[in-house]
């Protein structure tokens, strides 16, 4: 029999009266992976962070953490996860160090044990002599890594995280994703939810989270060769015109995102200077890559993610 | 169980600490309400008051006043704690929820035993005399009041989702409930109406065992029963409605 899957969403849909947030989501993280779900604000991901760390009751499907249902057996759920919030959920008016106890304390945790884990917790995340901080004073990324601190203190063998960098400044940033991956070396689970294309390709896997369902999952390698070929990108006065004279001249899809098209193409060292000598004067600039996962999202849902 | 209890209600004992304008507020208020009110309608109050003068009758009233300011006040808590983000982090965690109740509710019924007590220490001051019985008899009242009332300030704070609301709500609701209970007035003069109303108010019961308590009458069985119900009731419901899964 296979390992239990640290995470297993199975056809889960989420209605809010009338609109559809989750509809039909379905997808597993093995135990040890650092998985993402990539999506624009809107897309469902919340919903399923809600749903998954026992908040939120949803319309149907399962979810299941190592094993056990969120719904049947919330309690059980939250004793395996630790859940980091896009907001703090530290009390601003206690020090940093009071966070820490009263975490603890929420989770059985006292005394020696309590103590020693503390002590390590706080100096995994640097945080050592802030302990006595009240931690309302404490900077953005200072806040994210009590949080972080939090999460060591219980050592939960799955780890959500709501948009886990957002809000935080670009060296506090590295320093959450550094921390991330220390955990995932010790053998924890991380999910976390992202609309960050780099963060996402950090990830041992990635599902993309689009309209309330599961659009394409797998490696980010993987996802960035389903693209097939490289990536022009066109910027025009006229993009709409071009684009049907692009199509119509070398019969390949181009795409319109704002004021630029978009064309995969293989061999597209070659395409670019046949498609500039074939529109001579219409074209302002052409860009020409390999595909990023930044392609892979707009191949797989059509849209951009900023 | 116990531990998480215990460190939801520490938490808020010293958060209360930490804002030294909350201490005042609770404590200050009922005392100027006592002294102004006690002292402005004294003289043309002419009801059948245990103790004498209006100060006297007035003095129980004063005591459900501050548990009742307190109480509501610290629950607001509830509300500031969803906002800031820190209460979903305490419900994912393994938690009964009855501790979560539990935990809001003895911390601020706590801040409100004190302060009442403090206060209750001061009636020979106020001419009311006090034994070390009546102060242990009226202890205990307050202390069944304070869970009882802190239990329903959980209950409409868990509801709402502003602090505005809930200022609404205490006026529209909480402060006629006082107003209602025999603390500004005896049942026997009002109108039938207003004694009606008096008789279904929980606080009417709270307020009569601490006056039987604070003057040594005998009778204080029912209206403490119904008083410890109260509370039982309130917990039972704040329980439910943490339970009680969101739905989006």
């Amino acid at each position: 029999m296979a390992a239990v899957a640290a995470l297993e969403v199975e056809a889960l849909r989420h209605l809010y009266g009338e609109r559809v947030a989750l509809d039909g989501v379905s997808f597993t993280v093995a135990p040890g992976e650092l998985f993402a779900l990539l999506g624009p604000n809107g897309g469902g991901k919340t919903t399923l962070f809600r749903i998954t760390s026992t908040l939120l009751t949803p319309t149907s499907g399962h979810v299941r953490v190592f094993g056990t249902d969120v719904v049947q057996d919330p309690h059980g759920a939250r004793r395996r996860l630790g859940v980091v919030f896009q907001s703090a959920a530290i009390d601003p008016r206690l020090t940093v160090g009071e966070n820490l106890r009263h975490h603890g304390h929420l989770f059985g945790l006292t005394g020696r044990v309590l103590a020693d884990r503390t002590r390590d917790a706080l100096e995994a995340v640097h945080l050592t002599d802030r302990v006595t901080d009240m931690a309302g004073t404490l900077s953005g990324g200072l806040q994210r890594r009590t949080e972080l601190a939090k999460t060591l203190l219980t050592r939960p063998e799955l780890l959500l995280l709501d948009e886990p960098t957002t809000g935080l400044d670009p060296s506090a940033r590295r320093d959450v994703r550094e921390q991330l991956l220390r955990f995932r070396a010790q053998g924890m689970t991380v999910v976390m939810t992202t609309h960050l294309m780099d963060e996402a390709a950090a990830c041992d896997r990635v599902a993309i989270l689009h309209k309330g369902r599961v659009v394409a999952q797998g490696p980010p390698s993987t996802l960035v060769e389903a693209v097939g070929g490289d990536v022009v990108v066109v910027t025009a006065k006229d993009p709409e015109v071009l684009a049907q004279k692009i199509e119509a001249r070398f019969g390949t899809r181009a795409d319109r995102l704002g004021d630029r098209l978009r064309i995969e193409k293989a061999r597209g060292h070659e395409f670019v200077p046949a498609l500039v000598e074939a529109f001579p004067g219409e074209i302002d600039s052409v860009t020409f890559g390999r595909p990023t996962l930044e392609d892979a999202f707009v191949h797989f849902t059509g849209e951009h993610l900023a | 169980m116990m531990l998480a209890v215990w460190s939801l209600t520490v938490r808020d004992i010293l958060r209360f600490v930490r804002q030294r304008s909350r201490i005042v507020g609770a404590l200050g208020s009922p005392i100027l309400f006592w002294f102004v009110i006690g002292s402005g309608l004294g003289r043309s109050f002419q009801g059948s008051t245990p103790g004498g003068g209006y100060l006297e009758y007035f003095f129980p009233g004063t005591l459900a006043l501050i548990i009742l300011f307190t109480a509501i006040f610290a629950e607001i808590s509830v509300i500031e704690d969803r906002q800031e983000g820190f209460l979903q982090g305490v419900l994912v965690a393994p938690v009964p929820r009855m501790a979560i109740v539990l935990g809001k509710v003895l911390g601020g019924a706590s801040l409100a035993f004190v302060q009442a007590c403090l206060f209750l220490l001061a009636a020979p001051l106020a001419h009311v005399p006090l034994t070390v019985a009546s102060f242990a008899s009226t202890a205990a009242v307050l202390a069944v009041l304070s869970v009882g009332l802190t239990g329903l300030g959980f209950l409409i704070a868990w509801s709402l989702d502003s602090t505005q609301g809930f200022h609404a709500i205490m006026n529209l609701f909480l402060v006629p409930m006082w107003l209602l209970s025999g603390a500004l007035f005896p049942a026997a003069g009002a109108a039938p109406w207003i004694r009606v109303l008096m008789r279904v108010n929980p606080l009417t019961y709270g307020v009569e065992a601490l006056r039987l308590a604070l003057y040594g009458h005998a009778g204080l069985a029912a209206p403490l029963a119904l008083t410890a119900a109260f509370a039982a009731i309130m917990l039972g419901a704040g329980a439910a409605i943490v339970r009680r899964p969101l739905k989006g």
